[in-house]
């Protein structure tokens, strides 16, 4: 396992699976958005799950970082999924004026990994905390 | 009769001090009442702003109290830093307007976020920006 500050990356074989677990300074998600890149360039990843159930507030910044990383995987080839947006995040960030225009989400990870058409590892936990 | 419950200072001086103020708003918005979507309005209205405490203001302070104004209890948050200050405020407001890495939104975003937004501010004068939520009647869970 490869880990940015204390946010895990797990590589599920063509796809990078990040799963935000910490209450994120600002400087974690910075040094994330460039792990992540570094990292679908150098496995030649296909697709990026991003999944934020445990994250209890996206503001102006990590969102950014998050449309950030999405753009820069495309343009490597690689899909990113958002996925686990708690219901109160999701209305607050379109409050905000944030509604992540070209971001690929889905509901929980097994359905973002359906839309990268890869099948979860048994090993995975999928219910978490 | 307003009546002040608890007030808590936080020392805005590096990134760990944001978190400490989405803490603080957080531990506040509970101890209010206030339901998960407005916990999280909240909480990211008081990210936005002292992020900017912190990245214009060049640090600050943010001040977090809960007052009973008529039976409902209601959190208010001012954060106050001895910066530049913001020359155009109707400017800073508007969606789109960063200086900085962020989307533009922060401090117009985080005045769509609260029920009431303040802010006094003007070149070389520093800025301090008051916002204050309470819970909606009959919704508290």
């Amino acid at each position: 396992m490869h880990q940015v500050g204390e946010v895990p990356v797990l590589d599920l074989g063509g796809v990078l699976l990040v799963s935000i677990q910490v209450e994120l300074l600002d400087d974690t998600v910075l040094a994330l958005q460039q792990d992540l890149t570094e990292r679908v360039a150098e496995t030649g990843a296909r697709g990026v799950i991003i999944d934020i159930s445990s994250v209890d507030i996206v503001d102006s910044f990590l969102a950014r970082a998050l449309r950030d990383i999405a753009a820069a995987t495309e343009v490597l080839a690689a899909r990113t999924v958002l996925v686990g947006m708690r219901p109160a995040v999701a209305i607050t960030l379109v409050e905000l004026g944030l509604t992540l225009p070209g971001m690929t989400t889905a509901l929980s990870v097994e359905r973002g990994l359906e839309l990268l058409d890869t099948r979860l590892d048994e090993n995975y936990p999928t219910r978490q905390g | 009769m307003t009546t002040t419950a608890a007030s808590r200072v936080v020392q805005v001086s590096s990134e760990m001090d944001i978190v400490r103020v989405r803490q603080a708003a957080r531990e506040a918005a509970v101890e209010a009442g206030f339901s998960l979507v407005e916990q999280t309005k909240l909480v990211t209205a008081a990210s936005e702003l002292a992020r900017n405490t912190l990245v214009h203001g060049g640090g600050g302070q943010v001040s977090t109290e809960l007052t009973v104004q008529q039976g409902r209890t209601v959190i208010r948050m001012v954060f106050t830093d001895s910066g530049p200050g913001i020359a155009d405020v109707d400017q800073a407001l508007a969606d789109g307007f960063s200086t900085r890495g962020g989307m533009g939104l922060g401090l117009g975003g985080a005045k769509r976020l609260v029920d009431h937004f303040a802010i006094e501010t003007g070149p070389d004068r520093g800025t301090v920006v008051t916002i204050s939520s309470a819970a909606r009647r009959g919704r508290r869970r």
